[in-house]
């Protein structure tokens, strides 16, 4: 099977689908000819031609728009936001237009489009290229927003996000672009080529959304993780020799609510993990579902370690980043509490 | 009011004004980046500065050039490429260095980095690493200036790639609408990160973006100092006399790469040696002095000197400056008790 990072596996699924359907597009900001500051889409305008893999001005809200105008009208367009951190000025054309038109318009004009953009720290970007917006699109009744945490799922969601008939937000961890990352940024870094999920499915496979990956099994307490965190979920989990039943996301919204309550009602002890900031994150979201769906079978109280509520500092990234000490804090808080 | 906008090369060409010890000051300024920011370079390739670095070299002119018009007072704002400016401002390089070291005695306690620093006192409001966030907050500026009526002009800068950024022509249309003192820099230097001007803008002569709001603009050669400073001199009377705002087009190049991680691919070494060898600013200058005898070499070489111990003076603060602690995290957050 093919071995690949996090970053062919995207361009891979990108490829695949422009294979497969001429009406998928990809463009973005220096996406075309320079293929991708992180190298996602590196070939595919040779490949596939200037007409379908291209450049973009730099203008957020343009591109969101285009795009939601290019599926009204009958194309599968795949934008790129170069960081997370510049969504912004394309925010009211994800939350206004794309996630409404099919409301809107009682189901006559869709917008089945995909906007990948990675997310998350790591990488010294300081406050405008490290933040996890995550919750901000969940909140948005009308779009689907996905995050994977390796290059199988990388793939397989991407082309799952891209014939979905609906528009999809797919988050794509940079920390995890090149290897796993279980949050010591001490120690060597990983390649996906020793992970058995760096093998990548060559061809057309996909990845359901609303399917969480069980990472670990265990009776000792849940891990309800996604993105980078799932892999110093796993490594905390060992360090505190705990039984942990861990769970990659994978799909926020929508979110497999149904494996989470089968895990929490048999632990009985829920934790909680996101980089982003704590306030009104998607922690709390879940947070809530738990509590709807497993109240009486908790044995304590629902925990979270999230990132500070402050912007991500460019020095000292690593005490804001929620790594493996305070996933450990947060793992003997619940194992300890009766 | 009627529109007009004009490319440099169609202006009268009559050379600039200028005596020894203003030039001899725009060298020293325009050197001081660039030794600057070659030092950057280095600690950045030494894995001393972290994350995104974004170098001013071959830009030199438009800020030192723009500053020499600007009076005390005026404001500057910029995007991420920023250290040349806040060099030009008179911020401390020391300052700005601890700052892209991470190190607490920097601009913004190290927890901004290269793209986020600011003085209050030097009148610098940062810094943005949102392409083209900081034009419409430039505009502000100038509204501001008009309501205090405190004579101040504000200079916008930003890129030829922030220039496609929709919020820049909401800016554009207040900023007339208002006649605000605010003139709007377009640093082109030709390459927004990899993808070139004419791959990215249906129009290519961005001194005439403001042209559909009635905003005049200029083309100016952004790698000659003094035509810098006499086509900014001209934006900033025309913004003080509450004529409203204008738009000037630099035309500049930056020799290195968009970012410390640029594979500069889109390019071709011969075209950066040609800008190099051919137009480079500090050189211009240079030759001038030595021409008028205003300076010699020995002269030049004292400055280079005197210069490089700036810098490494600058460097030494950096390193020995130490982090924050961990709970700066929380520090300037909100205001606190």
């Amino acid at each position: 099977m093919p071995q690949m990072n996090m970053i062919e596996a995207i361009r891979d699924a990108l490829d695949v689908k422009m294979g497969q359907d001429k009406d998928v597009l990809v463009f973005g900001e220096d996406v075309g000819y320079f293929g991708g500051v992180f190298r996602c889409t590196a070939g595919l305008q040779e490949k596939h031609g200037l007409h379908r893999c291209f450049d973009t001005p730099i203008s957020e809200g343009g591109i969101v728009g285009i795009a939601v105008g290019m599926a009204a009208n009958g194309l599968r367009p795949v934008a790129e936001i170069q960081f997370a951190d510049y969504i912004y000025p394309g925010y009211d054309q994800i939350a206004s237009e794309a996630a409404r038109l099919r409301y809107r318009s009682n189901g006559d004009f869709t917008a089945p489009l995909t906007i990948r953009t990675p997310v998350g720290g790591g990488i010294y970007g300081g406050t405008t290229h490290s933040q996890s917006p995550e919750s901000l699109f969940t909140h948005i009744a009308g779009l689907k927003t996905v995050i994977p945490s390796n290059p199988y799922d990388a793939k397989g969601l991407l082309i799952q996000a891209i014939e979905d008939n609906d528009p999809v937000l797919f988050l794509e961890p940079k920390r995890l672009y090149n290897g796993p990352f279980d949050g010591d940024p001490h120690k060597p870094a990983v390649s996906w080529a020793k992970h058995e999920l760096g093998d990548v499915p060559a061809g057309h496979y996909t990845v359901p959304f609303e399917s969480a990956r069980k990472v670990a099994s265990g009776d000792d307490l849940t891990i309800l993780c996604y993105g980078t965190m799932v892999w110093v979920a796993e490594t905390s989990a060992k360090m505190m020799g705990v039984d942990a039943d861990i769970l990659d996301l994978r799909s926020l919204l929508p979110l497999d609510i149904d494996a989470i309550a089968e895990s929490v009602k048999r632990t009985g002890r829920c934790l909680i993990l996101h980089e982003a900031t704590r306030t009104s994150g998607f922690g709390a979201e879940l947070a809530a579902q738990v509590a709807e769906a497993c109240f009486y079978s908790l044995e304590v109280p629902i925990f979270r370690v999230t990132g500070w509520d402050t912007p991500y500092p460019h020095a000292q990234e690593w005490a804001y980043f929620p790594g493996q000490r305070r996933v450990c804090g947060g793992i003997r808080t619940i194992m300890e509490s009766q | 009011m009627a529109t007009s906008t004009k490319k440099a090369s169609t202006k009268k060409k009559t050379a600039p004004k200028t005596n020894k010890d203003e030039l001899i000051s725009y060298y020293r300024d325009m050197l001081l980046i660039r030794r600057f920011e070659e030092k950057a370079g280095q600690l950045y390739g030494m894995g001393q500065i972290a994350g995104f670095c974004h170098l001013y070299i071959g830009q030199e002119a438009v800020v030192v050039g723009c500053r020499a018009a600007m009076k005390e007072g005026d404001q500057m704002i910029t995007g991420y490429r920023d250290h040349g400016h806040m060099l030009a401002c008179g911020m401390e390089p020391r300052g700005v260095m601890a700052e892209l070291t991470g190190r607490i005695d920097g601009y913004s306690r190290g927890k901004g980095g290269s793209m986020h620093m600011f003085s209050t006192d030097k009148k610098f409001y940062g810094g943005h690493g949102i392409v083209g966030a900081q034009v419409s907050l430039g505009a502000g500026l100038g509204f501001a200036n008009k309501y205090l009526d405190n004579n101040a002009v504000s200079l916008a800068f930003f890129g030829d790639g922030a220039a496609n950024q929709g919020q820049v022509y909401e800016t554009f249309n207040m900023a007339n609408l208002w006649d605000l003192p605010v003139v709007f820099v377009i640093e082109n230097n030709q390459y927004a990160m990899g993808t070139s001007v004419e791959r990215a803008s249906a129009q290519v002569e961005l001194y005439k973006r403001g042209e559909s709001f009635g905003i005049e603009g200029h083309q100016v050669d952004g790698m000659n100092v003094l035509e810098v400073r006499d086509a900014t001199q001209m934006a900033i009377d025309h913004a003080r006399a509450g004529k409203g705002p204008m738009v000037l087009e630099m035309k500049t190049y930056r020799y290195r790469g968009h970012s410390m991680s640029d594979p500069a691919k889109y390019r071709t070494r011969d075209e950066v040696n040609e800008v190099r060898g051919m137009r480079d600013p500090i050189d211009a200058v240079k030759d001038i002095m030595i021409k008028k005898k205003w300076i010699d070499l020995d002269g030049l070489k004292d400055l280079d000197k005197e210069i490089k111990a700036t810098v490494a003076e600058a460097v030494d603060f950096a390193q020995n400056s130490p982090e924050p602690e961990p709970f700066e995290l929380y520090t300037d957050v909100l205001l606190e008790d």
